[in-house]
């Protein structure tokens, strides 16, 4: 079954990122950051193709707190998590080869 | 080595998803030429960091940049242009069919429109590279929300240092402009904004000589370029605004550009070197660099190759069958 990008907020994100028993790759963006709209489509790509992961998408705008908490200060930010732990994270719009060559080591 | 599209060769390649390269790719679809165009993995080109376009005629109210490159991306679609969000790795311009090469496959062209744009500059000083994203950035209207209520520096003399500082201000507690010297390269409107607001200070005379901070930008050395006399402002942002290069490595020794990399063309039109080759946009402008001035400039390359391979076709079926085309004189209807 190929995957969409699921929503996460910063009330969701214990359970559905932390809690997930699938790594999930978290995609830090907002409405006004136009790099974040180039990398979106790469995103449903890589989430239609990887069943292994979950990709995720959190608004920095309306959820303020899990961004703080992991020190994101750039967007667009990827963070891989796994097993409730970042183990990875990408700054900035990135082509895919790019993106799945840095995940290389998650993914199928 | 790459393996070559099945495809037949095409009329005309444009490489680049700017206002110049998407205009570019208007014109020719309009025209029927079918244009392929690699947007690259990051379209729209440098208006996708940008907030309020305010000069972009036909906009009473301003566009979102985003919004405006996709409408114009919309806009080639309609009239089929084949966009592909590939990045171009290499380019072959030498022969009479061009080719181009993105994700591992080749595709051929008669003609080929320039359009790659420029990338923002970096001081290349220590401490950026390790601390880009984690407080440096060249991304105002991207990364500023993650500055709110802290004091801030942009680097920077021209247009963009003073937009962006303006733009800053509306997080930052307090933004300062580091610039090596006392004059300004910006317009005097948006110098003039930028010295009526409150939060925006100035470190003239100064330059950057390192991002301090590990994990996150704690402050930057300066050096003062009269006195020579070093000291350090306590910052946790640092954002770029000194320029921007032609990206033009993907042409270099293949078609003529200047020392600092623009690519050359002939008078006022489009043509390169390179027969069949042109070139719009910022890669080529290093006086007006904007929205318009890109998108009039990917208008005329259009029409430029769209009569070059006019000319050419005709050209070449002459010497294929000159009877077919009035013995060997090549129609044009344009």
């Amino acid at each position: 079954m190929a995957g969409k990008p699921v929503t996460v907020t910063d009330s969701s994100f214990a359970t559905d990122v932390l809690g997930s028993d699938k790594p999930v790759l978290v995609d830090f963006w907002a409405t006004w950051c136009g790099p974040c709209r180039m990398v979106a489509p790469v995103l449903e790509e890589i989430a239609g193709e990887h069943d292994e992961i979950t990709v995720a998408k959190l608004d920095v705008d309306a959820n303020p707190t899990v961004a703080r908490d992991y020190q994101v200060l750039s967007i667009p930010t990827l963070i891989l998590f796994k097993g409730g732990e970042p183990v990875k994270q990408i700054v900035g719009a990135k082509p895919k080869a790019a993106l799945l060559s840095d995940l290389a080591d998650y993914l199928d | 080595m790459p393996v070559t599209d099945n495809a037949p060769v095409r009329n005309v390649i444009v490489v680049g998803s700017g206002p110049a390269g998407y205009t570019a790719a208007v014109y020719a679809a309009r025209a029927q030429l079918e244009p392929l165009v690699f947007e690259g993995t990051q379209y729209g080109g440098a208006l996708m960091t940008t907030t309020d376009v305010e000069n972009y005629p036909g906009f009473r109210d301003a566009v979102m940049g985003p919004d405006l490159m996709e409408q114009m991306r919309a806009q080639a679609e309609r009239f089929g242009a084949e966009l592909r969000a590939e990045d171009v790795e290499e380019v072959d311009l030498a022969g009479p069919v061009k080719y181009v090469t993105a994700n591992g496959v080749r595709y051929g062209a008669k003609a080929v429109v320039l359009a790659m744009g420029a990338a923002a500059r970096y001081l290349h000083v220590p401490g950026e590279q390790e601390l880009l994203g984690h407080g440096v950035s060249a991304c105002a209207t991207c990364d500023g929300f993650f500055f709110r209520d802290q004091d801030i520096a942009v680097v920077g003399g021209g247009d963009s240092a003073m937009e962006e500082a303006t733009f800053l201000t509306r997080f930052a507690r307090s933004v300062t402009i580091i610039h090596r010297r006392q004059e300004f390269r910006a317009s005097r409107i948006m110098l003039e904004r930028a010295r009526a607001n409150e939060k925006i200070r100035w470190q003239l005379d100064s330059e950057v000589l390192e991002v301090l901070g590990e994990g996150a930008v704690k402050g930057v050395r300066l050096r003062n370029t009269v006195n020579g006399e070093e000291s350090t402002l306590d910052v946790t942002g640092l954002f770029m605004a000194i320029g921007h290069d032609p990206r033009s490595a993907l042409v270099a020794g293949q078609v003529d550009t200047d020392a600092d990399g623009y690519v050359l063309t002939s008078g006022q039109s489009t043509y390169t070197n390179v027969d069949g080759v042109f070139a719009a946009g910022d890669l080529v402008d290093r006086t007006y660099r904007q929205a318009i001035t890109a998108a009039g400039s990917g208008c005329s390359a259009a029409i430029d190759a769209e009569r070059w391979l006019a000319e050419h076709e005709g050209t070449e079926e002459a010497h294929k069958a000159p009877e077919l085309v009035g013995g060997g004189y090549a129609p044009r209807d344009n």
